[in-house]
């Protein structure tokens, strides 16, 4: 466990409006969609029609004719159609990592909606009637849909390029699974399903980019991932320094725009009409084009003994991965290490197999893996404590990590583990209302518990880090830069508040200047959990030689302006220069000598100095995460993952039994923030997170042999305000985290262990067992009528 | 494809217009007027990104052939603000930290305002309701809710 200092904060902490909040509520915050430029064309992309199929031939001379039309362009005009996806600035780690994918298809069509081509012309008319002459020939071919059946021997092979379907495989294990049945007294097996799940930030795929005076193409696109501009380049085979992106604000992401979008596609078209090229997609197009969370089916075999202790677990996991590669492999390793839970036992195994189906590609969704297995083991904890007659709240106390426990992969994590705090903030705050059979309106009642682990920062063999740049203005002010895209989390804002913190500034006195490839340090990605932790830290690293160079300034000045002290006794000399030095303390604009805090000085008067003797006024900071070697995938070991976020649902629910129809009266959210930086932003996320997978409950894609079927709002149905119950927030502060000040991320586990709590609520009610993440009232009550029928 | 000749009042400013037919009110608003404030997310008056007011009453921007706002008196997100002093919504998004992505906030800050004009002393139950057209799935609606209380009580302290 860290134990970091205990010191006072002025704004850290505290509920701090962000940067950005006032120009958002203005509807002045400019969004990718929100720029045009003279003479700027739009782009379209062709799509397939089929999930299946060989490309046989493209006849774009129709299109190419048509007035008004000024490209069009297929796999032969991409200068480099098959590339790496890179996330961040990471080495190239191997081993099946690559996430291969292709811009435009050529040979086998792998999913609906693959892109063909792409169009620019003047209006979007224009590019949709060009798109439309497009003549493609396809062969359609059959397809496989089921990762189960991909892996099959003699199965339809997606890929044109691969002799397998399979994309990976990946084995933990500790201690001896098959001696250790044993030894228990209780074997439980069950197989769950977890759905593919839509992101649907409101804001669609969208964005513009043009050519420069100086040949760069530079966009305005809003992701995830600053750092793609490095693929871009490669894909149209131009030096990096030659494609920018000036990263603009996202409307929501959770995952969905951390793959390439629309970049591409624009860079492209740009370099191919030496004109400005915007690009919009449609919500049906984003639906259908854009990664999904990976479906998953999930085998657990636990073990225990009567009088509760799990012994041993045995996990199988098979991923779809659909057409492409893209984060598969790392949300396969995600999935492997948090198979067996957040819970401390001897023996366990968890074997995973990701394949390629003609589904859409899965990829990057908030949980990243980790979520679709905290869904399966928090179900297969529920139906055993049930089995065993405890209580589902004292099986999981019993059972759960706690500090110095090792994870299966032989790991001691080092940030403090708070599952039995949480589990017992939840349970009592729960219980503040009664339990009842059934509610006054008749209606049964059900409640339930889950909890679940979810990492911050990312792969640790990725050898991650980031950069903050400071400098000081000459009236006292702040300027941050910081390539950190922001996607509605308030990252940039963080960063301002932590260097104001530390500089003993108000917050509107540090400005963020944040997301451009060529202008900020780069931060790495918005994905993992990671900003706060990782570029928080960075922004510390810019701070300390700063703030030190200002205080030994601040205590020649201090101790020119107040000493000697002409006391009753005679002379007071001053102290040396590092004993003042030692004890300022930075606030209200000010530097202080602690010890008598009249003895001060402005901090604008000590930048005056610092600068009249051409003192350094800027420093660049750089955090690097914990770096391992790739693991063997087959027999993973050690540390994967930086730190572990814990959490902790309750959920009441309220059952019609004769419709089936249910509703959430209640979410007790508890987390462990570490130190909650912007209290508001945290609650936001926590809050957000357990609507955002709340929603997994009931939304459904209506997938059918690769066809999306529920591909826009009235058909794939998120949370609406009247589906939203208030959401209780429990934030504990343990301090033991590894970000600043002992904070940890929270962003990707306040959705981690909701979904299950609700599941488990809606089991308790009915008696019922349910095996999917998605539960709806046509199948509450199904399962009622089976119960019935018994 | 004809061409109509019309007249928006945005924001208490006049505009005369020639639109196509096919043109919506959403595009002519964000590329004829660059009043971009009021979002696309899904075009078929479900999500409410787009939310805008005619007189008092909120509409779908999305959904209106711009030749059937002609004569309409519209407020945008950017009309809402008196200059630099926010309207009572607005401010109470910011002070409850209701804003996040943000994307959804210029639709929910118009269909709150018209709420609050509707019934000045809503409840809870009312303001899911009245917001169930406007999606957000940033911030799971909490602060949101709370923000249009804090705006209704704020008014009234005014009054």
């Amino acid at each position: 466990m860290t134990i970091t200092e205990n010191k006072n904060f002025r704004l850290v902490g505290n509920r701090v409006p962000r940067h950005d909040a006032i120009a958002k509520a203005r509807g002045e915050q400019l969004y990718s969609d929100d720029w045009a430029m003279p003479g700027m064309l739009y782009g379209k992309v062709l799509r397939s029609k089929y999930p299946s199929a060989i490309l046989k031939g493209i006849d774009t001379s129709k299109a190419k004719a048509l007035p008004g039309v000024h490209a069009v362009l297929t796999w032969e005009d991409v200068p480099l159609n098959q590339e790496v996806t890179k996330f961040g600035q990471m080495r190239d780690v191997g081993g099946g990592f690559e996430g291969l994918y292709k811009v435009l298809a050529h040979g086998k069509i792998r999913s609906k909606s693959e892109p063909i081509a792409l169009v620019a012309a003047e209006t979007e008319d224009i590019a949709e009637e060009a798109c439309k002459l497009i003549e493609v020939d396809y062969e359609v071919t059959e397809g496989v849909y089921d990762p189960r059946e991909a892996l099959k021997d003699g199965a339809y092979l997606v890929s044109s390029e691969d002799d397998t379907n399979k994309i990976m495989e990946t084995l933990v294990r500790q201690g001896d699974v098959d001696s250790a049945w044993d030894k228990c007294d209780l074997i439980v097996e069950n197989d769950f399903y977890t759905t593919p799940h839509d992101h649907a930030y409101l804001e669609t795929e969208c964005g513009m980019g043009w050519m420069d005076e100086n040949g760069v193409i530079t966009m305005r696109v809003g992701t995830q991932v600053l750092e793609h501009y490095r693929t871009i380049a490669n894909v149209l085979k131009v030096p990096h320094t030659k494609i920018r992106n000036m990263g603009v604000p996202m409307g929501g992401v959770f995952g969905g725009k951390e793959d390439i979008t629309v970049e591409t596609f624009i860079c492209l078209l740009v370099a191919a009409t030496r004109r400005p090229v915007k690009m919009v997609w449609s919500r049906e197009e984003s639906i259908e084009c854009h990664s999904k969370r990976h479906p998953e089916y999930l085998h657990y075999k636990t073990g225990v003994t009567k009088d509760g202790h799990v012994v041993a677990q045995e996990v199988n996991i098979v991923m779809d991965g659909g057409g492409y590669t893209y984060c598969t492999p790392w949300v396969q390793m995600y999935s492997t290490i948090n198979g067996a839970g957040c819970y401390h036992f001897p023996n366990s195994s968890c074997k995973s197999v990701s394949a390629f189906t003609n589904n859409t590609f899965s990829s990057a969704n908030r949980g990243f893996g980790a979520t679709q297995t905290n869904f399966s083991y928090e179900r297969q904890m529920d139906i055993i404590a049930k089995k065993l007659g405890m209580s589902p709240y004292e099986f999981r106390r019993m059972n759960v990590m706690r500090n110095g426990d090792m994870q299966h992969t032989g790991f001691i994590p080092q940030g403090h583990v708070a599952l039995t705090e949480l589990l017992d903030a939840v349970w009592n705050k729960l219980n503040e209302v009664p339990y009842v059979d059934y509610l006054p309106d008749g209606r049964k009642f059900g409640r339930g518990i889950a909890c679940g682990q979810m990492s911050y920062g990312r792969l640790c063999f990725l050898h991650d880090n980031s950069r903050v740049a400071l400098r000081l203005e000459l009236d006292g002010s702040v300027t941050l830069r910081a390539g950190v895209p922001d996607l509605g989390g308030g990252q940039g804002s963080v960063l301002a508040q932590i260097a104001a913190e530390e500089f003993g500034l108000p917050i509107e006195d540090v400005h963020p200047y944040v997301m451009d490839t060529h202008l900020t340090p780069l931060c790495g990605t918005t994905t993992a959990t990671r900003q706060l932790y990782m570029s928080g830290n960075a922004c510390l690293e810019a701070v300390k030689p700063l703030k030190a160079a200002l205080a030994r300034k601040a205590a020649e000045i201090i101790k020119a302006t107040w000493w000697p002290v002409s006391t009753e006794a005679g002379y007071e000399w001053e102290p040396d220069i590092a004993n003042i030095e030692g004890q300022l303390e930075f606030h209200d604009r000010k530097i202080y000598y602690a010890p008598d805090p009249q003895k001060s000085v402005d901090f604008k008067t000590v930048i005056a100095h610092i600068s009249n003797e051409g003192g350094e006024l800027f420093n660049e900071g750089q955090f690097n995460a914990p770096a391992v070697e790739v693991p063997d995938l087959s027999d993973i070991k050690g540390q994967i993952l930086p730190d572990m976020t814990y959490t902790c649902h309750g959920v009441d629910v309220a059952v019609d039994e004769e419709t089936g129809e249910y509703e959430i009266l209640r979410i007790i959210a508890a987390i462990d923030c570490g130190k909650a930086i912007n209290r508001n932003s945290c609650e936001g996320q926590v809050e957000g997170g357990a609507i955002y997978n709340m929603g997994w409950l009931r939304e459904d894609l209506h997938w059918k042999d690769g066809i999306t079927k529920a591909n826009s709002f009235a058909t794939y149905l998120i949370p609406t305000a009247v589906d939203a119950p208030d959401v209780e927030t429990i934030l504990l502060e343990s301090r033991g985290g590894i970000g600043p000040y002992g904070a940890k991320g929270v962003g990707e586990p306040a959705d981690n262990s909701i979904c299950p709590a609700a599941v488990n609520a809606l089991s308790d009610a009915i008696g019922v067992e349910f095996f999917c993440t998605n539960v709806k009232p046509e199948d509450v009550l199904k399962a009622l009528k089976e119960k019935n029928n018994k | 494809m004809s061409k109509h000749d019309i007249t928006l009042n945005v924001n208490g400013k006049k505009y005369e217009l020639t639109v196509n037919s096919n043109e919506l009110l959403l595009n002519v608003l964000r590329d004829k007027l660059f009043l971009t404030g009021s979002k696309y997310g899904c075009g078929i008056a479900e999500c409410g990104a787009c939310t805008i007011l005619k007189d008092d009453e909120s509409y779908f921007a999305c959904m209106v052939p711009a030749v059937a706002a002609d004569g309409w008196n519209i407020t945008t997100v950017e009309g809402l603000a008196d200059g630099d002093k926010l309207n009572p919504v607005q401010q109470a998004f910011i002070d409850n930290s209701a804003i996040q992505c943000g994307f959804c906030v210029p639709g929910m800050v118009v269909t709150s305002t018209a709420l609050l004009r509707e019934n000045p002393d809503p409840d809870e139950d009312f303001v899911k309701d009245y917001l169930r057209g406007n999606f957000c799935r940033c911030t799971g609606y909490v602060a949101m809710v709370k923000s249009v209380l804090d705006a209704a009580s704020k008014m009234k302290e005014a009054k």
